[in-house]
């Protein structure tokens, strides 16, 4: 062994674990889960949601940990590059945070009537909740791929959650278009391994700031193929066109929490950007692509929510609309512009899972609930048979207001029209763009007024269309949970617009800390201070 | 035997990618999985071709005549993630074809009956 190895290796104290905790306690509760009858769902309810309390605070220590110096754990204290890591720094925190939360409001939500659609739904959610966790945490691009793999098989059963012809057929097509994705990754990931003899993020940039070594034209080549994995994953035009009508088919407690799905995606390309990159030999790699790719994807996010017809669709395209608006903040190459554009991605994705749930509520009744004949007889409960169990959905008097503050608020979010978080967040985004003009920045700029503006008028007539003009004999009904979910959600934006100062602070000293790919390296490999 | 390899990589990703375009479900599966057989060759390559040469770094003082082992431990993983999710996706398409009553992949058959097309089977819905 060589000892320059063993010496690297660190006391570890008990807090330290945290950082993997994200990681090995959902895993460890869904296992335990799968071993539980199918019939003991107030069990089983009671256990995720503890589950995932317990993340959210997790995520929150780590917040708080983080902001000085990153937390590097070391997987059997094996020393980096050698052993592999966990990375918990600013931005994987704050991804943590973002899809606890939206984890919590989304199954809360399926706690009224769609967590009982199907078997096994509460260890899907937590696994896919795992597969999220270690894709932000991972420091090791194999890691990532079986991170995404997890988080990509827990997402099919969720997709396929509640059955029906509707889902099933979009189902294949989603699985078909991932599993493509999934081999693009491995190219990509042996392509780096080959040209660069590791995959340890760190080490891959230390060894691409120094003079240039292997086959760089090659590696390139790799990254560019990988990145068609993550790109494909938060669609990106043109590969994303499976993303609407997939989460349209999807339950809606499934198809918000698969709306931090694509997140992942940006959260890898954002990562990879910026450390592998940032500087060094191939400083700038694929930074217009991302930029036109950004671009485009808002432009088709855009037109597809002007022609949305119903509003499961229209969240989808504003997942997309959301997912641009960060790529081409990326691509733009502007920092500023970068910082505003991950504080509005928080307030954006909260904002389109909660417009998923409303549009299940608003929507429900309309077409009878696909939750149509089994698939296998033996393992089909009828999700609604017994009625003991059912929360019973009242016609709460004020149902009709709480959805069009709800719908309101997610409008005023997601178009980006003051005053709430996703204004802030687009201010910040132009004020960063015209602070360092350029072309690019003009460019985003005018896109993202026009994406506004297009984003406002369909969600607009949608809302019409489904809290003004219906049957006045047939209110929403309501249960207390979906209520309880939706507050969640819209609470958060609203915390978040309310300390949009100290949020977009947070947001600009993590860009600050991305874009020192060094003190990333010295964290996980060890090293001299400077 | 790089020849050999390259062209093994060459013909099976070239049969798979034909064979995910085509429109029967059973076809894209079959596509997928010599995709993948495909790319697991692929990864191995990346490790360098070697003869007779052990995996690990032993006791022998010749770095050369050792093979890289983590390319062999990332194909092990990837075989054992895509043989799941085939198996899984087998699933998918099993329902589609039960739910549906047609194993096109857009879930029912296409309107003008090409020459490829099947006649309707007995029981299906039209």
């Amino acid at each position: 062994m060589n000892p320059a190895v063993t010496n690297l290796a660190v006391e570890t104290a008990w807090s330290d674990h945290v950082t993997v905790l994200p990681v090995v306690l959902p895993i460890a509760v869904a296992g335990a889960m799968f071993l539980l009858d199918e019939r003991r769902r107030k069990l089983k309810a009671s256990l995720s949601f503890a589950t995932i309390l317990a993340l959210i605070a997790i995520a929150v220590t780590l917040v708080v940990s983080v902001s000085d110096a990153p937390r590097v754990y070391r997987l059997g204290n094996w020393a980096a590059p050698y052993g592999i890591v966990l990375v918990a720094d600013r931005l994987s925190a704050m991804m943590l945070a973002l899809s606890s939360v939206l984890g919590l409001c989304a199954l809360v939500f399926s706690f009224a009537r769609w967590g009982r659609a199907g078997p096994r739904f509460h260890g899907l959610f937590l696994l896919l909740l795992m597969g999220v966790n270690g894709a932000f945490l991972t420091g090791d691009l194999f890691n990532l791929f079986v991170f995404f793999e997890v988080m990509l098989a827990a997402s099919y059963g969720l997709v396929l959650h509640g059955s029906g012809e509707t889902r099933i057929r979009a189902g294949l097509g989603y699985i078909a278009v991932n599993l493509v994705a999934s081999l693009f990754f491995l190219v990509g990931v042996s392509l780096i391994y080959g040209t660069m003899g590791t995959l340890n993020m760190a080490d891959l940039a230390r060894r691409l700031a120094g003079p240039p070594e292997g086959e760089i034209a090659l590696f390139e080549i790799g990254c560019a193929i990988l990145g068609l994995a993550f790109l494909i994953k938060c669609s990106a035009w043109p590969l994303g066109f499976w993303l609407p009508s997939t989460y349209a088919a999807a339950t809606a407690p499934a198809a918000a929490i698969l709306a931090i799905l694509s997140k992942v995606g940006i959260y890898v390309v954002v990562r990879l950007s910026l450390l592998v990159f940032g500087a060094g030999v191939s400083a700038g790699f694929g930074q217009t692509m991302l930029f036109a790719a950004g671009l485009a994807t808002l432009a088709f996010g855009t037109v597809g929510l002007l022609a949305a017809r119903d509003l499961t669709r229209a969240a989808g395209y504003a997942v997309m609309v959301s997912s641009g608006t960060v790529l081409a903040a990326l691509g733009s190459g502007n920092d500023r512009a970068l910082a505003g554009a991950l504080y509005y991605l928080v307030g954006s994705t909260l904002a389109a899972g909660a417009l998923f749930l409303l549009a299940e509520i608003l929507q429900r009744g309309r077409d009878p609930a696909e939750a149509a004949a089994p698939v296998f007889a033996d393992e089909y409960r009828d999700p609604f048979d017994d009625e003991d169990s059912v929360e019973v959905g009242s016609v709460i008097p004020a149902g009709v207001a709480i959805l069009g503050v709800g719908f309101l608020l997610c409008t005023l979010m997601l178009a980006g029209i003051p005053p709430l978080a996703g204004f802030v967040g687009k201010l910040a985004i132009f004020v960063g763009a015209a602070g360092a003009p350029s072309p690019a920045g003009w460019w985003l700029i005018a896109a993202l007024t026009l994406s506004s503006l297009f984003t406002l008028m369909p969600l607009v007539r949608l809302g019409i269309l489904n809290i003004w003009v219906r049957d006045a004999d047939k209110p929403p009904t309501l249960a207390r949970s979906e209520v309880a979910a939706l507050a969640g959600l819209l609470a958060t934006c609203l915390a978040l617009s309310v300390w949009g100062g100290p949020a977009l602070a947070y947001a600009d000293a993590t860009v600050g800390w991305l874009t020192q790919p060094q003190d990333y390296v010295r964290a996980v490999l060890g090293g001299p201070a400077p | 035997m790089e020849l050999v390899l390259s062209l093994g990589i060459g013909v099976l990703s070239a049969a798979g990618i034909w064979l995910i375009l085509r429109p029967r479900t059973f076809q894209v599966v079959l596509g997928l999985s010599l995709l993948s057989y495909a790319v697991n060759l692929f990864i191995f390559g990346m490790g360098r071709l070697t003869i007779g040469a052990p995996p690990v770094l032993g006791a022998g003082p010749d770095i050369v005549s050792v093979d890289d082992p983590v390319p062999q431990a990332l194909v092990l993983t990837a075989v054992v993630i895509s043989f799941a999710l085939t198996a899984l996706f087998l699933v998918v398409l099993l329902a589609a074809r039960g739910v549906t009553g047609s194993d096109h992949v857009d879930g029912r058959e296409p309107r003008p009956q090409g020459p490829h097309a099947e006649e309707p089977r007995p029981g299906t819905r039209p």
